[in-house]
């Protein structure tokens, strides 16, 4: 298991891997939005961590067709559907792998992307800390529409569509556990705890509906 | 009781196409089947259901004797299966950006400690199919038939009784046909069992063919091979709107 | 030949989805006429029952709204149920069920919606609010179209059908989750300045109307279900039919 996620890892970072790509886009997203409503620095600062989480949201989806897909036209998800370990528990690992290379790099980047958008240092680090807690889910959600579209040659833009709704409450509790951090402390546990249980809950939902799809392609 | 692996009735289909049905046989420890037949009358997929990658249409396989702890258990899950079954595809199964020793480290590490400890140790599974000096290189490097070495290699690093070959010999010259045929007589003869499918006249005594019977004949039928939205159905009683 | 195993499966295979031909083709006209004659009722006690003193004439939009959006949710119930026969039993109708229930449960979303909205227009002097009901209906009509776009890319059917079924599965979990964060996230971007219909009792004026609308539209779904179903049965035959052709002269013409 270890193994699989090293190997994921050293994929993911190697040159033509998903893992810096994401972290360019998120760049792109963030440079854009100024571009869109105005340089007012004000209104940046207000907005900027539901901006980051935007940004990363759409970031983290990029890649996530190819977690099976590249697998599958090499011949080594037939093997992994082979072995010892349950399927399910393969695809955790790999979205582990996929949440280092995606959430977690974004995650750690936002001190220097939250400058641009004028973030004080107490909004750089809640969207920290809620992107760290909250991304996951969504690598999670996205495993199992990346395994329903792994037969389909032009998979990725069909993740997006089919996980955007799923990743309705993890964008609202992890936004509003971002903005309670800033305006008012006192109401910060709530959605923090929901972002972390509906983390849980997906923890186990993706991969046990990732793994059936998978087994159920039998082409 | 030894192992054995035995197959009845199997058939299947692609889509609403009945690809091959009644195919039967069994094979018992050091036993080497060899699948012919034209392209197309599915032998790949026989690979793929004995592996449990495909659910068959009909028929049954059962594994005797796969599980020491329970040596007269007979066996048809295929969640038992594929825990003995080593397949070899069509694909390699290797990431061209890893290096060839990366990659079998790789599926190493994922087998279980006892088949570990039955397998051979990458260098010397390399050695086996004479990938040792490019253990270092990335397999993407490597010509075609070198990556099919560095597969069959794979079959070596952890071991599992029943190998299930489809087209082991594609891209590979000559003297790594031979090569094959060593490696499969010497699993055969450590209590294994080979299921391969391949154009090429292995050079092994023991071998026997299965020939796949091909596509049903339409008159064997009688227009049935479509499933449960029957041609023949369709000017039936229920049919009319 | 002893194939009794494949003949049995077949012969099981084979005569549900033609005992539903026959059935449905039974069933669909009355369903079709009841349809029709709760459409009058219900359509004659809406537009004559007394206007709500408070919001007028456009009170009327309720009737299709109210019940267009209890049919999108029990159109998700009938696709969730038939998920669960595609995965667990593996029945083929259920496959065609789910298959058949897509559209017509998007179209019924995009009704609720559409009546949502003009009801809002008068209501909340705008077209488009975010209330948390209609964007837990905009994400529900997302996930609708999500499904039939996967159906469209999916070219086997069995395959489409087990990948699908997944699917549904899986946004029914998250329903309970997305209605729950939208309210959340609407109470707390929105504080109570919406009108709201729900709360008060409903007087007996708009209940009967509104219940024989709602019994219009489930027979309307039941009817538009049982025919779209019957087309997806005859279109697989079809296809079936045209591929055993194809094969049929490729055994003629070619070497025996």
């Amino acid at each position: 298991m270890r193994r699989l996620l090293l190997r994921d890892l050293a994929l993911a970072f190697r040159a033509g891997g998903g893992g810096l790509t994401g972290l360019l886009f998120f760049l792109a997203v963030v440079a854009i939005v100024p571009f869109g409503i105005g340089p007012d620095v004000k209104l940046l600062a207000r907005i900027g961590p539901a901006i980051l989480w935007i940004g990363a949201l759409l970031a983290a989806l990029l890649g996530l067709d190819r977690l099976f897909q590249a697998e599958r036209e090499d011949g080594t998800l037939d093997l992994l559907m082979m072995q010892e370990t349950p399927l399910s528990l393969i695809v955790l690992v790999k979205c582990m792998a996929h949440w280092v290379s995606s959430g977690l790099i974004l995650a750690l980047s936002v001190p220097v992307f939250g400058l641009l958008l004028n973030l004080g240092p107490l909004a750089i680090g809640a969207t920290m800390l809620t992107l760290f807690v909250g991304t996951p889910a969504l690598t999670l959600i996205g495993a199992g529409a990346a395994a329903v579209t792994v037969a389909l040659p032009r998979g990725g833009l069909l993740v997006s569509v089919l996980v955007l709704p799923l990743a309705i409450p993890v964008l609202i509790f992890g936004v509003s556990a971002t903005q309670a951090a800033i305006e008012a402390p006192a109401a910060f546990l709530t959605p923090f705890l929901i972002l972390i249980a509906l983390n849980l809950l997906f923890a186990v939902l993706g991969p046990l509906a990732a793994a059936t799809a998978l087994r159920s392609l039998e082409d | 009781m030894p192992l054995c692996l035995s197959v009845e009735g199997l058939a299947a289909r692609r889509g609403d196409t009945l690809i091959f049905r009644d195919v039967s046989f069994s094979a018992g420890e050091g036993a080497v089947v060899i699948v012919t037949g034209a392209n197309g009358s599915g032998k790949s997929t026989l690979l793929r259901i004995v592996a449990g990658l495909l659910r068959a249409e009909a028929g049954s396989i059962r594994v005797a004797g796969g599980d020491p702890q329970r040596p007269d258990a007979v066996d048809t899950r295929t969640e038992t299966r594929r825990d003995l079954c080593h397949y070899l595809g069509h694909r390699n199964g290797l990431k061209t950006e890893l290096t060839v020793f990366d990659n079998l480290a790789f599926w190493r590490s994922f087998a279980t400690a006892p088949s570990r400890r039955h397998g051979l140790e990458i260098e010397a599974a390399l050695e086996e199919v004479g990938l040792l000096a490019l253990a270092d290189l990335p397999v993407g490097v490597l010509s075609a038939g070198q990556q099919r070495r560095a597969a069959l290699a794979r079959l070596l690093v952890a071991w599992r009784p029943i190998w299930l070959l489809d087209e082991p010999t594609a891209a590979l010259d000559a003297a790594s046909d031979a090569m094959v045929s060593r490696m499969i007589a010497r699993h055969a003869a450590s209590a294994g069992i080979v299921l391969a499918a391949t154009h090429l006249p292995l050079d092994l005594p023991q071998a026997r063919a299965l020939a796949m019977p091909g596509p049903p004949r339409r008159e064997d039928v009688g227009g049935d091979d479509v499933v449960w939205l029957d041609a023949g159905q369709v000017d039936g009683p229920g049919a009319a709107p | 030949m002893s194939d009794t195993s494949l003949t049995i499966r077949r012969f099981a295979d084979l005569a549900n989805p033609t005992r539903f031909l026959a059935l449905s083709a039974r069933l669909l006209p009355w369903i079709c006429w009841l349809t029709a004659a709760l459409f009058g009722l219900g359509l004659f006690y809406a537009l004559t029952s007394a206007g709500d003193y408070q919001q007028g004439e456009t009170v009327r939009i309720m009737y299709v709204h109210v019940p267009s959006a209890w049919l999108a949710m029990m159109t998700y119930m009938v696709m969730t149920l038939s998920a669960l026969g595609t995965l667990v039993w593996r029945h083929p109708l259920a496959d065609v069920s789910a298959r058949a229930a897509m559209p017509i449960g998007a179209a019924f979303t995009a009704l609720a919606l559409v009546t949502g909205s003009l009801w809002g227009k008068p209501m909340w002097g705008a077209w488009w609010v975010w209330d948390a009901r209609l964007t837990s209906f905009f994400i529900l009509f997302l996930m609708y179209l999500g499904l039939i776009a996967l159906n469209r890319a999916l070219e086997d059917p069995t395959r489409a059908a087990r990948l699908s079924a997944i699917l549904i599965l899986l946004g029914f979990i998250n329903i309970p989750i997305i209605k729950f964060s939208v309210d959340w996230w609407n109470t707390l971007h929105q504080p109570a300045s919406v009108l709201r219909m729900g709360g008060s009792a409903i007087d007996g004026e708009f209940l009967r109307p509104l219940l024989l609308m709602a019994g219009a539209f489930t027979c309307l779904f039941l009817a538009l279900h049982l025919g779209a179903m019957r087309n997806e049965i005859l279109r697989r035959r079809v296809a079936a039919l045209r591929r055993q052709a194809a094969r049929g002269a490729l055994t003629a013409g070619g070497p025996a």
